[in-house]
């Protein structure tokens, strides 16, 4: 178990250490950090200065470590396009991703597991055909459509919701949630359905096919010969081990929300973390898509460790093999 | 069932292949999905092919763009022009037109980087499976590290820096181009990771040891012998992909990274019309996202059928 988990994170600290490589080439080889800092007056004495004093000058495996000391320290040098520290900015926008994320993530999830269960066990039913057929419709539907479509309806046409922005936030010692106004929640309401509709799409046919593969095993088979309750069966036995394969899906989940969180925040305008990185790639502004694929990978790396390590605590027969 | 080419080395999978075919055929005329998908798609695919001839306008054309024909409504309500059936947009352009033209690029982009994933991906995988040990230990590590991390991500990236790396002034020309490497950067995993567990099958069959005894090189092997046995299942992968292709890029031109304004695709003309929803003209968004709905609803009812039908397990 130990040994495990130890290899499990070795390969991630390796993960992360190949991003911070991407991250850094990109910084250093992507246009000339010098001429993005300075204004067009500079002279060429004043750029040369600056650039040794940022260390520009050193050998690539010094900047490389400088780079990760810094990374790890939370530096990553100042957006060319907004002049501000990137990890404050960031970290002002953090909480928006991290509310809406949350809040689609629970949606997908506790209305996708009911869906899944019920079209794997009622698999010839119209309402389960029908919620396959919707779910086809939900993966083919892009996230941006479905947030033009609830803006057209709802806020253009019925006027009930407000179409961009977080609305009214409160501040709590520097985290700023908009769960607390009535504007904040009216906000909410809208980006969270664009987000989590298609995660439930996918939650739903994941759920679905995981549960079809569990109800073919010898060992459900058994248990109907045995003769128990078609209950005991479906939700003691075979949605029990369907839960195991679903802890991966809400990792992967978490990360795509993530993803796809870009995409809604552009729609919505709404002010957080992705929409901030979209911006950055617009204008090339690389400290920002640095510091970001970098937070991204970490959260990444942490969620899938963490999955592993859920895997191996839950599923006795990795256990056994591990040894 | 004829049997001339291939009557000795792997005959039965030839056979076997052969009847599938014909499973497929009779799968595919008793089932009204995928008869209605296909000639959709198809309807679509020549729609976009034949854009210029059959558009009623060129919308590209300066000298016949009006602009005293801007924001017109569909012909159908009030204000409508018979010329125009869904509308124009805020340039004078027909609606249905830059809808045809829109689609020629989305399925562009979609074809051209949904067969560079493949390439890729088969390639990778064939050595991966061919080879093991390290070589295969590697390339499926970083599959691995790839495939923990969304496409779109992998694609907003590769575009980022791709953008960072070339001029700005010609980028508009190149964007096309910029978009199938980044989407198709970001697909080939899953190609590599079937194809490798295929290939790790079809080693050790006979007609792969005999080639290796008579002396074949390995690039034949892999190539001409065990590749035709692993394509199946790829087919069934790209075709799927194609509409997560095509989403991908209008999703990427719709954030404003992907296809320029000036040959847009349908992801771009969403972005465009997206700033006339608030007041009023939505036919300028709507209809291009319905199209795009269409045809990538099309394309997926379609790959969800052929993978059915080509794995009968799953029925």
């Amino acid at each position: 178990m130990v040994f495990f988990v130890l290899k499990r994170l070795a390969q991630s600290v390796l993960v992360m250490l190949v991003v911070a490589l991407i991250a850094f080439a990109l910084f250093r080889y992507v246009g000339d950090p010098v001429n993005n800092m300075v204004g067009q007056d500079t002279t060429l004495e004043q750029r040369e200065q600056l650039r040794d004093e940022l260390g520009l000058n050193d050998a690539v495996f010094v900047q490389f470590g400088r780079f990760i000391g810094n990374a790890v320290q939370g530096n990553f040098g100042q957006s060319y396009r907004l002049r501000e520290p990137v990890t404050d900015l960031l970290a002002q926008r953090f909480p928006a991703t991290f509310e809406l994320s949350v809040v689609s993530a629970i949606l997908a999830l506790a209305i996708g597991i009911p869906m899944g269960v019920y079209t794997a066990l009622n698999r010839r039913s119209i309402l389960s055909r029908s919620f396959m057929t919707l779910s086809l419709v939900g993966i083919s539907l892009p996230t941006f459509l479905i947030g033009i479509l609830l803006i057209l309806i709802f806020g253009v046409i019925l006027r009930w919701l407000p179409t961009f922005g977080r609305g009214d936030v409160v501040s709590i010692g520097g985290w700023t949630t908009g769960f607390l106004t009535k504007s904040g929640l009216e906000s909410l309401i809208m980006p969270a359905i664009t987000l989590a509709i298609f995660q439930m799409t996918l939650v739903v046919r994941l759920i679905r096919a995981e549960m079809l593969e569990v109800l073919r095993a010898d060992y459900v088979k058994f248990a109907r010969a045995r003769g128990l309750t078609s209950r005991t069966i479906n939700f003691s036995i075979a949605l029990k081990n369907t839960l195991v394969p679903v802890m991966t899906i809400i990792g992967l989940q978490i990360g795509s929300i993530i993803a796809f969180a870009i995409i809604t925040e552009s729609v919505f305008q709404w002010p957080g973390m992705g929409l901030l990185f979209i911006q950055a790639i617009q204008n090339v502004d690389i400290p920002v898509m640095a510091a970001y694929l970098l937070l991204i990978a970490f959260i990444f790396v942490v969620i899938n460790l963490v999955v592993d390590v859920l895997y191996f605590v839950v599923d006795p027969r990795l256990r056994v093999q591990g040894r | 069932m004829s049997e001339v080419e291939g009557a000795t080395e792997g005959s039965m999978i030839g056979w076997r292949a052969r009847l599938a075919e014909s499973d497929l055929l009779y799968s595919f005329l008793h089932s009204p999905t995928a008869i209605i998908s296909a000639v959709v798609t198809l309807v679509a695919l020549s729609a976009a092919v034949f854009a210029p001839l059959i558009a009623p306008h060129n919308p590209f054309d300066l000298a016949s763009i009006d602009l005293m024909d801007s924001l017109l409504p569909p012909a159908w309500l009030e204000g409508g022009s018979d010329a125009f059936l869904l509308g124009t947009d805020d340039q004078g352009r027909d609606v249905l037109s830059t809808i045809l033209y829109g689609a020629r690029i989305s399925l562009l982009v979609g074809f051209l980087s949904v067969i560079f994933a493949t390439v890729i991906g088969v390639v990778i995988g064939l050595i991966a499976g061919y080879a093991g040990g390290v070589t295969d230990a590697i390339l499926m590590r970083i599959a691995d590290v790839q495939l923990s991390f969304p496409a779109i991500l992998i694609a907003l990236l590769v575009d980022g820096v791709l953008r960072g790396l070339l001029s700005r002034d010609n980028y508009d020309q190149i964007a096309v181009y910029v978009l199938v490497l980044a989407i198709g950067l970001s697909f080939w995993v899953q190609y590599a990771r079937t194809v490798r567990s295929l290939v790790m099958i079809e080693r050790t069959k006979e007609y792969v040891q005999a080639g290796q005894v008579i002396g074949l090189s390995t690039g034949t092997i892999l190539f001409r012998h065990i590749m035709p046995n692993v394509l199946g299942p790829v087919l069934v992968i790209a075709t799927i992909q194609l509409a997560l292709a095509i989403i991908t890029e209008a999703t990427l031109s719709f954030l404003g990274v992907g296809v320029p304004p000036t040959s847009p695709s349908l992801g771009t003309l969403i972005r465009v019309g997206n700033d006339y929803l608030f007041s009023g003209e939505w036919w300028i968004t709507i209809f291009p996202g319905a199209a795009l709905v269409i045809l990538v609803l099309a394309i997926n009812l379609l790959g969800d059928w052929l993978r059915d039908a080509l794995n009968p397990k799953l029925r």
